[in-house]
Parts: C-alpha cells; structure tokens; sequence
C-alpha cells in the first residue's frame, strides 16, 4: 500500500471514500461497466485500502465516461467518477521515467516541429 | 451572608480523570462564605448524600453547591437529600462539571480551571437562593391519544381498562391507520386485517373511549395535568349519529372518478365513501373536491337516497374544546415521495409500484380482489425486481439519513407470498444489507430463500427503463459474482423509506415537545425514558418516534399507557415553584410577555395604586398564573422594563452567575 499516492488521490478527488456503504449502485448504473477490468464501486473500495498501483496500470482508468451518473445516483454522496478522474492524474502525472534527454532530440527533429514543443517536453519531463 | 458548603464528586474517573478535584475543592473553600469544602468519590452514593446531610447539620449550612453530573441527573438526589437535613431543596445548586467540563475537555490544567470558575459561579448563584415552596395542582382524569393507528388503539385500550377516559383524534374518516391498509403481517403471515379489526370494534364499544374520526388538533394549552385541548371536527356533511354506515349513498353517488387513498390511488371510490368495510367509525363521508352538490349545487343523489336522512350539505367544521391530564402522540408515518429518485422510473411507469401499493394489490379488497395483477395491463407479471433501501440510508441530500428497518422484513414477506401463490414467478430482491434482528425474524427471512427460492442478490439496482413491449428493463450490480445483471422484469417494487407524519411537525410546536432532524418525536432519554417525551405528561406512542414494525408498536403503545395511568392515578401533582412573577410597580403593561408565553399563563389587570401625590391611579399590569407557568424563563428576557422576574432563576442571580465567571 502506497500511503502518499493515496493521500494523493483523495486529496485531487476530494472525495470520503469512507462514507461508502457498499451498496454496489454505482456499478448498477454504470454505462461503461462491462468494458471496464475494476468498476467504479471496486474503485471507491481499493482506494481506501491504498492499492492505487493496481487501478493506475488497469486500463479502466481510461473506460470511465465521466458521465457522472454513479456520482448522481450515489446515495451516500461518495462521488465515485471523482476517484477515477484522481486515480487517472496520478497516472498521468507519474511519468518521471521516460523524459526526454537532450541525445534523443536531434533524431526527433524535423522542419515542422515547432522549437517549443520540444523545450516544453525537456522542460516537462526532465528530473 | 450564607454559611455553604462545597462539594466536588469524583463520579469515579468521569470527573477526577480530566479535572484536578482536590484542587477545586481548595479553591472554592476560599470563596466568601464557604465554611465548608470537600471532595468525595460518588457524591450520588448513600455515603455521598450523608456527607451532605451531615455537613448540613453540622455547620448549619444556608446553602450547598455540588460540583457534579448535570442537574437533570442528580439534582432531585440532593434537593431530597437537603430536605431530609432540614434545608430548604432549593437552596442546592449543582454546577456540572462533567457533561460541561470533564468530558468535553482533555487538558488537565484547563478543565481544573473550567470546573473551578463553574463552582464559582454556583456559589454565586446561592448567596442569592431564597427558599420556595412548591404547590399541588389537580389532574384532569382524562387522556388525549392523537392518532388511531394500531399504536393509538392500543394506548387508548390499555388506558380504558384502567378505568380512565380516553379521546382518540384521527384526522381520516376510520382509525385503523397503515396497518388496516396492509395485507398480511410478519413473520407469522396472519392476515393484518383480522387482527386489527376486533381492536377497532372493542375502541369503539369501550364506554371510556370517544373517537374524534376526521378530527384534528387544533390547540393545546396549559400543562402536564391540566392540557386544555380545542379539537376541530371537520365537516363530513354526514350526520354522525344519523348515519348507519349502509352504504346505499356511496353505491347511488353518480362522481366515481376519485382516486381511492385507501388502496393508493390504485382504484377509483366515489364522492362520498366509506374508506373500507370494516372501517370505524362505519359513516359515509363527503367529499367536497369532488361532491357535485357541494361544488356546483348540482346532484343531491345521496340525501334522496339516503333513508335516514343524515346527509348535511350545510354542515360546518365544528371546534369542541376538552380538558385533559395526559396526552400521547401516535401519529405514525408515512412512505416517502418518491418523484426525486428519476432512476426508478416510479412517475413514468405505472408497473414500478411501492411496497404500501403492492400491499393493496395483493389485498382481497384492494382493485384486482386480491389477485396480483400488473396495473398498466392486469395482466399476471411473470418477473418481479424488488429494490431495498430507496431513500433509506442516504446522505442528507439525497434521502433519510436512517434505516426504515421495516422494509427487510415486509420485502422477505412479499417475495414469500408472491412465490406461494405464483410459482411460476421469479422474484428477485436486490438488497445493501438484510436486517433482520427481531423473534423469528432471520429464520422467516432464510425460508423466502431456501423454501421459496427467492433469489437474494447483494447489489443495488442503478437503472429501471420502461421498454415499448411493456417489459422493463433493471439495470443493477451483483457485488459478488462482480457483474451487471439485465433483468426484463413485469413489475418493479421499491421498499421507499418512511418518515414521520406531516402533521408531526406544527403538533410539536403546539405540544412544546422536541424533534429531531428528521421529525420523529426526542425521547426524554434514548434510553430510559423511551415513551415520554422531555414535556411532562406527554407520552409517545408507535412510528411517530422512530420506525417501528407492528409488535414493537404495540409494545411502545402499552408503554405509553402505562406512564400515562402512572399520572391518571395522581390526585395532584406537585408543581415546580420556579415560576415568573411580576413585579407590579415596574410592571408597564406592554404585553410583551403574555405575547411570548407558550403556556398562556400571563393574563392582564388592571389595578389601582397609590401615586406619590396621593392620588390614585389605574394601571395595567401583568399577572401571572402560578399554576400555569412552568418557569420558561421567556417572559423575562421579553419583558423591556426588568419587571419580570423567575424564582429560582432571578436576574439578579443569573447576573451574579455572570459576573463570577467573568471576574
């Protein structure tokens, strides 16, 4: 259990995954459900035990609509899409291994690439 | 100056854990006329009180202050324990220095100090205690039972059978209530009807019971032993003592088209009606919305028809005003709307129905006789998709915040019936939680699964969708097998929560009782005093203070008789003789207080007095009623010119108070 990544996640999503009641209506109403590997209330459960690691390498992340209908029905307020949306940005925001170095540059150039992008992606990604 | 004596309880570690009380004893041994200051380890204790009583022998004590629990503990404790020594009971103050210090507190050092300015305080206080005298009040020998559901019937029977007057208001047309609507009961499956109906034909044989059916209270005054209650009888332009309950005029009446309450609107009844057979009182009662005659002047069928000649188009409510000793509240609840929850589709789809709805349904007198039939076509539905907990168990926003703790029971009760007398239907009962603490109860909901094969899935239903064949589609979770289930279903049953009665609320304010935020009556305490509520002599009866199923209903119902004869038996209760009084000559006749006074105990008169000039003069003054006022305390903080005043609770005390804490 990654103790950060989940204060993280609860903090972006600012969600009480506590006041859950495990009453499943969130997968109920669900759109997405059958194309997702973790539904939403198995979510809102890993996240409160801190196994984020095993949502963020899950493909689910990316299945979730945001349609928000688990958010409107929810009848305990957990807001589950929120926890999916902040399960999403750690992943994103994880990627200090594969930045670019200044050797990769040369080869990535060509005469439509904007100069910019380049700097920002160094700049982005660089440790 | 008073001679006092301090005395600091430990009350085991409650106290002595946060708060230093050998330190608080010293200190308040120093204050002015302190001649005595001790702790001890349970001052409610026999020991404890006789170091009172001693002390107050001893070193002729004028006044006690007792450093403990609140008053609303042990006050009563020490005032007797005073008064065994010869000291006048209100001449003790207890400052509390648990339930307002040790344990909202966690420093040491800063608790000592709270617990030390609060004795200060009382101390303070009782320089100033005069000794007062309480007086005798009379009891009316007659109790009130609002509302004639099973919990208001049983009340009023156990009261009759003591031998005491019984008023039951009902403001429908029959008392009877949710249980006359339901078809059988849990967990034994006997018919709801067959059980509740003797009650309601012995309520209305007993001498000793009146029942007030379509009547509402309309006022209550005065106070525990003397309520003095106005009641409307609302006008049913149906002569009561006239009417024989025949019927001929509900059959004649030409305006069928009224949605029946009784079955939920699932049937039509007529203009005028009786709600059921077995109804009590069994009198027809018009109704104006939809009465031509009454409407428009237009149809008179049922005063021709009628032999006996006890219809009364020009009949007016009727206020009647009663004087009791005791009142219950019994006035139930009621399922919860559901037009919020759009994903069940309950406003679109005549087919999702409630569980009170698919009581009728199934009910012998309800709209099919007691087959079960699909309201849209009346076909029999092959596929029915039970959904616990709507609106039960939801934040604030989105529902009742409580358990409904019925539903559990009468869904594992529907689903039984349904699969004894339908074999070929499937029912399905998505639920969060099976509760089922109660006699009888787990083993009755264990036999709907494995002798009827109901199908329980743990999960929730998240989505209904009338389709155009007329099936509808259940979109909802199986938590443990972690899939989505897709049921066609003919009919969807939703256990909607309960909540309290409408009328509950402004009652509340007429009875000066306390709710809680979801408007079910507060007990005087949640656990020992479960069927009085904090305002003395009124008593609670049934769902009006929390959900309940029938046979804890009932229990509460006896209860409440019971506390409610305990006051019946009295001749005289003692009253509390910290009431306001005026005084007169600062006394400016404004009014204010006899505006705010909840129990109407302040009247005006005018009275002569002697000028400066010698001359006299007539003035306007307040008056106050000892034997009304129950020493709220309001007329004082509402009076402008300081004349009011409360014994036992004098501005000059309460300032004193102040100005010791803020020293």
């Amino acid at each position: 259990m990654n103790k950060n990544l989940k204060e993280q996640v609860l903090r972006s999503s600012g969600v009480n995954v506590l006041k859950c009641m495990r009453c499943g209506k969130c997968s109920g109403t669900c759109p997405s459900y059958d194309e997702m590997e973790y539904h939403p209330h198995q979510f809102v459960y890993m996240v409160e035990k801190g196994d984020i690691e095993t949502l963020m390498k899950s493909e689910s992340i990316y299945k979730c609509l945001t349609c928000f209908a688990c958010v409107d029905r929810c009848p305990r307020g957990v807001q589950p899409a929120k926890v999916v949306e902040a399960v999403r940005l750690a992943a994103i925001r994880q990627q200090d291994g594969n930045h670019l170095s200044p050797d990769q540059i040369p080869s990535l150039l060509d005469e439509d690439l904007p100069q910019q992008a380049i700097v920002t992606a160094m700049r982005k990604y660089a440790k | 100056m008073q001679r006092i004596g301090v005395f600091v309880c430990h009350c085991g570690t409650n106290i002595a854990a946060t708060v230093d009380v050998k330190a608080v004893a010293e200190a308040l041994g120093h204050e002015p006329g302190v001649v005595i200051s001790q702790d001890y380890q349970y001052m409610c204790s026999e020991s404890g009180q006789n170091l009172v009583k001693d002390a107050i022998k001893e070193h002729d004590l004028g006044g006690v202050v007792i450093c403990s629990c609140s008053p609303r503990m042990h006050e009563n404790t020490f005032r007797k324990a005073a008064a065994s020594a010869g000291l006048n009971p209100y001449l003790v103050e207890i400052a509390n220095i648990r339930e307002q210090c040790s344990w909202i507190h966690k420093d040491i050092a800063t608790a000592t100090e709270k617990a030390i300015i609060l004795g200060k305080a009382a101390i303070a206080k009782v320089h100033l205690n005069t000794p007062l005298t309480s007086m005798e009040s009379p009891v009316v020998k007659r109790a009130l039972v609002i509302g004639g559901g099973i919990a208001g019937i049983q009340t009023s029977l156990d009261i009759a059978e003591a031998g005491f007057d019984v008023d039951i208001v009902e403001k429908q047309p029959t008392i009877g209530g949710k249980m006359a609507q339901i078809d059988k009961t849990f967990p034994t499956l006997d018919c709801a009807a067959c059980i509740l109906t003797p009650k309601m034909v012995e309520a209305s044989q007993n001498e000793h019971i009146t029942i007030h059916s379509f009547s509402e209270v309309e006022d209550v005054k005065g106070f525990v032993g003397n309520f003095t209650v106005k009641i409307r009888k609302k006008a049913r332009y149906v002569d009561e003592t006239k009417c024989t309950g025949c019927g001929l005029c509900t059959e004649k009446c030409p305006m069928k088209k009224v949605p029946n309450e009784f079955n939920m609107g699932l049937d039509n009844r007529s203009a005028v009606y009786i709600p059921f057979a077995q109804a009590v009182p069994k009198v027809a009662t018009i109704d104006p919305n939809y009465c031509m005659m009454l409407k428009n002047g237009k149809c008179g069928v049922c005063s021709k028809v009628c032999s006996v000649g006890a219809i009364d188009y020009k009949q007016q409510d009727r206020i009647i005003e009663e004087k009791y000793g005791a009142i219950v509240v019994a006035t139930g609840f009621n399922p919860i709307k559901l037009d919020k929850y759009d994903e069940f589709a309950y406003s679109q789809c005549p087919d999702v129905v409630t569980s009170l709805e698919l009581e009728r349904l199934m009910n012998a007198a309800g709209p099919n006789g007691g087959t079960l039939l699909r309201p849209s076509d009346k076909t029999h539905p092959h596929t029915i998709v039970f959904v616990q907990c709507v609106g039960s168990r939801c934040d604030d926003s989105k529902g009742k915040p409580y358990c409904s703790k019925i539903c559990c029971m009468y869904t594992a009760k529907h689903a039984m019936l349904i699969r004894e007398k339908y074999p070929d239907t499937e029912v399905y009962v998505f639920y969060i939680d099976v509760r089922t603490p109660g006699k009888n109860f787990d083993e009755f909901y264990r036999r709907a699964v494995e002798q009827y094969n109901v199908h329980y899935i743990k999960g929730m239903v998240g989505k209904v969708t009338p389709k155009s064949d007329g099936k509808i589609g259940v979109q909802a979770s199986d938590l443990l097998s972690n899939e989505q289930l897709h049921i066609d279903a003919d009919m969807v049953v939703l256990a909607a929560a309960i909540e309290p009665d409408k009328t509950a609320r402004p009652l509340a304010t007429m009875l000066t009782t306390q709710m809680d935020t979801n408007d079910f009556f507060t007990e005087a305490h949640p656990k020992l005093r479960p069927v009085e509520s904090a305002t003395a002599g009124i008593f609670l009866s049934g769902a009006c203070q929390g959900p309940k199923d029938i046979p804890e209903t009932v229990a509460q119902g006896s209860a409440a008789a019971a506390k409610a004869i305990g006051l019946l038996c009295k001749n005289s209760i003692t009253c509390n003789p910290c009431t306001a009084h005026s005084n007169e000559l600062m006394c400016n006749g404004c009014s204010s207080c006899e505006k705010v006074c909840p129990y109407g105990a302040i009247t005006y008169i005018d009275k002569e007095f002697r000028m400066p000039d010698r001359t006299t003069a007539i003035r306007r003054v307040a008056s106050v009623n000892p034997a009304v006022c129950q020493g709220c305390g309001a007329c004082t903080v509402a009076c402008p010119s300081g004349a009011m005043d409360l014994s036992g609770f004098s501005n000059s005390q309460i300032m004193a108070e102040v100005d010791a804490i803020c020293k």
